[in-house]
């Protein structure tokens, strides 16, 4: 058994994870990660890169085959196009693979040493990984539990067979004739609509009333009316009860208690990620916990001394960014950096036709706080650069407190709006007033102007609506 | 007219400087003869300074806390006909630069003062103003500080660089007050909260307070803390705390005082003339309790005559007048002088020979005397006894508990020359004088 001994062990080399250790191997601090699949974690190998590639293949055919119905406003007319997903999916897997190495160069670069195997802990100080080569013990001073988050099963449509993850359908050489998609959160929608685009018949069977359930309704609204659009059939306040035997079709209850068959060769489950609790010997160091997550405080330590968490393990958002930030906090914490966490908002995006970007508060959670509030609202029908982009549906929504006009909220929906996240974030961030955005030249003609005129709109004197 | 120069006049014997506590006039004020200009303070007695002349202030030559010697020019008067200072008379000594009624205060103080503490702000901004008003003390809350910086649970907003400042400098953001628009922390924000310090913020219903008050340590207190400082510097002391037994003295006291109203001019006896006149007893089998000790000479004086100091409060701080050659009065007569001293002390109208030249002191809080202290010894005396309160405790006379007035006497010693075994005779020797008191009065 061979042992080794390092200031900080980072366990998990996912967002959260490899961040860490690049920021403490740039702080000087000997660092050990442990990682047992390849680096990047969920997000780089099965979650946000590779799906965005997917999605961007999806539009990309998609906006062929619209050219090839003859009907382009833009006066392009094509025959009618295919797709070779294989193609497509060896494309993604090419990203990953560069990110991969990019990852572990960077890892190495700053003098971090990457052990490939399962960690487990034996003690709040100790950690066995099992290599290849053999056991191999670490012993750190501290230790940061990056474990990560997986796909939720459903006891009643359980993964295998025709049942999949999104990590199976983003690798799927085909794609389904029919899709059945349980879940309509922003990873099915996001999966959903992309093979909707492919060329796939597919089904949302939504438990909720509405898909994209934690986003107000005129948010999603463009959304919604997208789904419709690309033939994409919604069943809300419905549940996956099982497979039909011959293991062809999804049986569903619908709202009414009457029994339904959804036929479809893949069944795609996205009800949810928890979180990874398991495996890695937690029973070990009985850590409190917040429910199923690892419970932290605001410098992401555990209840015990010398063990941080960060990312999805920590609870939610379950979302890569928040685990970096979390990360290079932990990193300056142990290099003896006064930090706590002290973000103001952390955006969030739905990949989704058209895009949906949340920052801070909605109008709702803004009116919770008691004071009375501004929202100012600005559609992309009004906005040069939406037009000739064929993106007029969806607008940008500003939320701000009445009195000093300091901006609580940015949400925005539409064709590409995913970009203006770095603006709202950094709005927010700097404690921006609507006199701030609205006082800021925005370059013209984008759709970034949009934002500006929300604020004004919000002031009383939109100039363009 | 004319131009009078009151100098600081001598105020008791070989005293060489004395130190200015309270101006009662200021520039410009008309003063008659007789009125009082200012008070000074030497070793323990306070003196008021008169105008000689009618006349008008022109000039102020001290601050309050400011030691002046004797014959330093305190007061400069435009007077009607001749002054005292004409040009064959010569300037002024020392202050003398005589630059006429427009002089700034600081240019024609007296050399001989020690330099004015800094001046505060508002009178940097207006060096000739008038000479500063008695005893203001600075206050040093900031004025744009008197509300919280934000309203209760709203969290402080800025930008993530002055976050990071802020935590890097150990600074709690919700303290501090923002300046920029809806309140956001501005790096200058920082910059000032760290120049002058946290500020008064309301987070839960209780206000912190974080004003100081600068308060100028002058007179009489200046002199309480020298004098502590050198007492608990210089001497190591030795307490010594016994009970006593006071019950018949208690009633010895009440029957001597019911027979008084008979009797002539006998003050109502309090409990210190008996202890005066123990200590005088006790002392004259251990005179060397009865001293002076001047440890920079070696030499230890110690006195035939028992001068008792008596500590007492008040209203401006502690005070010792001193009952001369107590082993020549009796009880009535330690009684009488007692009461004419503390109430001489109390009005401020003790002489400085009535405060000085004590041998040994007896300090008591009377009803707030506590269980045991443990006093100072007023230097260069090389004992203290301390009156605890009187209280009735049950005592254990071999068969049974019965109430006795009790009262504990806590006495501080010199141990350089006084040895712990010597302090605990005194004190027993006392105890036995007190508890049987009828041997108080046999010789």
């Amino acid at each position: 058994m061979k042992e080794i001994s390092c200031k900080l062990l980072v366990i998990g080399a996912g967002p959260g994870g490899y961040v860490c250790a690049i920021r403490a191997g740039q702080l000087g601090i000997d660092t050990v990660i442990v990682e047992f699949g390849k680096p990047g974690g969920t997000c780089l190998n099965v979650g946000c890169i590779p799906s965005k590639a997917l999605i961007h293949a999806a539009e990309e055919f998609e906006k062929v085959s619209h050219m090839a119905c003859g009907q382009s406003p833009l006066g392009i007319r094509t025959a009618a196009p295919s797709l070779d997903l294989a193609t497509a999916v060896a494309w993604k897997d090419g990203i990953v693979s560069r990110l991969n190495s990019g990852v572990a160069g960077l890892l190495k670069k700053v003098g971090v040493k990457t052990v490939h195997g399962w960690a487990k802990f034996r003690d709040g100080k100790t950690v066995e990984v099992e290599t290849e080569t053999g056991v191999q013990v670490i012993r750190a001073e501290t230790v940061v539990i990056a474990t990560g988050s997986a796909s939720v099963e459903l006891p009643s449509v359980p993964f295998g067979g025709p049942v999949i993850s999104s990590t199976e359908a983003l690798a799927l050489s085909e794609v389904p004739e029919r899709l059945a998609v349980v879940g309509g959160g922003y990873i099915g929608l996001e999966l959903g609509i992309a093979f909707a685009k492919m060329g796939a018949r597919v089904t949302v069977v939504e438990a909720l009333p509405r898909v994209l359930a934690q986003y107000d309704a005129e948010l999603t609204r463009p959304v919604v009316k997208r789904l419709a659009e690309l033939g994409i059939e919604v069943l809300v306040n419905a549940k996956a009860k099982g497979l039909s035997t011959k293991r062809d079709a999804l049986l569903v209850e619908t709202a009414t208690g009457k029994n339904g068959k959804i036929a479809a060769e893949k069944i795609l489950v996205t009800v949810g990620r928890r979180p990874v609790i398991e495996g890695w010997g937690l029973e070990q160091i009985d850590l409190d916990r917040a429910g199923k997550f690892i419970r932290i405080d605001d410098q992401c330590r555990t209840s015990m001394r010398g063990i941080f968490a960060v990312g999805d393990v920590t609870g939610e958002p379950m979302l890569a960014h928040r685990a970096m930030a979390q990360g290079e906090m932990v990193a300056e914490i142990v290099a003896g950096h006064k930090r706590s966490w002290d973000k103001r908002s952390i955006p969030a995006i739905c990949f989704t036709d058209p895009e949906l970007v949340t920052a801070g508060l909605s109008p709702e959670e803004a009116k919770g706080l008691g004071g009375e509030i501004k929202v100012g609202l600005f559609p992309f029908t009004a906005n040069g650069r939406a037009m000739t982009k064929l993106g007029e549906d969806g607008f940008v929504r500003v939320v701000a407190r009445a009195d000093n006009h300091l901006v609580l909220g940015i949400q925005a929906v539409g064709q590409g709006v995913s970009e203006l996240s770095t603006a709202f974030g950094l709005a927010l961030e700097m404690g921006a007033r609507l006199e701030d955005i609205a006082g800021t030249i925005h370059a013209h003609p984008t759709q970034g102007e949009a934002f500006q005129e929300a604020a004004l709109k919000a002031l009383g004197h939109a100039l363009h609506i | 007219m004319g131009e009078y120069v009151i100098k600081l006049p001598d105020v008791g014997e070989g005293v060489a400087e004395a130190e200015l506590v309270e101006w009662q006039v200021k520039v410009g004020d008309l003063v008659r003869e007789d009125t009082v200009l200012a008070a000074v303070m030497t070793d323990k007695a306070t003196v008021e300074i008169p105008s000689p002349v009618d006349g008008e202030i022109l000039w102020l030559g001290a601050e309050i806390g400011d030691t002046v010697a004797i014959g330093s020019p305190i007061v400069r008067l435009k007077v009607a006909g001749e002054g005292n200072v004409g040009p064959e008379t010569g300037k002024v000594e020392k202050a003398g630069k005589a630059e006429g009624p427009a002089a700034k205060p600081a240019a024609a103080k007296p050399e001989t003062a020690p330099p004015a503490p800094e001046a505060s702000p508002n009178v940097a901004e207006a060096p000739a103003k008038p000479a500063p008003p008695p005893v203001t003390p600075k206050n040093s809350a900031r004025p744009d500080v008197s509300t919280a910086p934000r309203p209760e649970g709203e969290k402080p907003l800025a930008s993530p660089a002055v976050r990071l400042r802020a935590k890097e400098a150990g600074i709690d953001l919700r303290q501090v007050v923002g300046s920029g628009p809806a309140g956001r922390i501005r790096h200058e924000d920082i910059d000032a909260f760290l120049a002058r310090g946290p500020q008064l913020a309301k987070i839960s219903g209780l206000a912190r307070n974080e004003a100081v008050e600068d308060i100028k340590v002058i007179g009489l207190r200046r002199k309480i803390a020298e004098k502590m400082a050198l007492a608990k510097s210089r001497i190591p002391h030795i307490t010594y705390v016994e009970e006593i037994d006071v019950t018949a003295l208690e009633e010895l006291r009440t029957a001597l005082n019911k027979e008084k109203r008979a009797g002539a001019e006998r003050p109502k006896l309090t409990l210190l003339p008996f202890l005066m006149r123990a200590m005088v007893k006790a002392i004259a089998d251990q005179p060397n309790i009865n001293a002076l000790f001047d440890d920079e000479a070696g030499i230890i004086h110690q006195h035939g005559g028992v001068h008792i100091g008596i500590a007492a409060q008040t209203p401006s701080g502690l005070v010792v007048p001193v009952v001369k050659h107590a082993e020549a009065r009796d009880v009535w007569e330690c009684g009488a002088e007692v009461n004419r001293l503390a109430e001489a002390a109390r009005s401020g109208t003790a002489t400085r020979d009535e405060l000085s030249g004590s041998t040994i002191t007896i300090t008591s809080l009377g009803a707030m005397g506590g269980v045991a202290t443990t006093p100072v010894i007023n230097h260069p005396e090389v004992a203290i006894v301390g009156v605890n309160k009187m209280m009735v405790r049950p005592v254990w006379d071999g068969t049974q508990f019965i109430p006795r007035k009790m009262m504990n006497l806590s006495s501080s010693f010199d141990h350089r020359v006084i040895d712990g075994w010597d302090a605990a005779v005194f004190i027993q020797r006392i105890k036995t004088l007190l508890e049987t008191p009828a041997l108080i009065f046999v010789d």
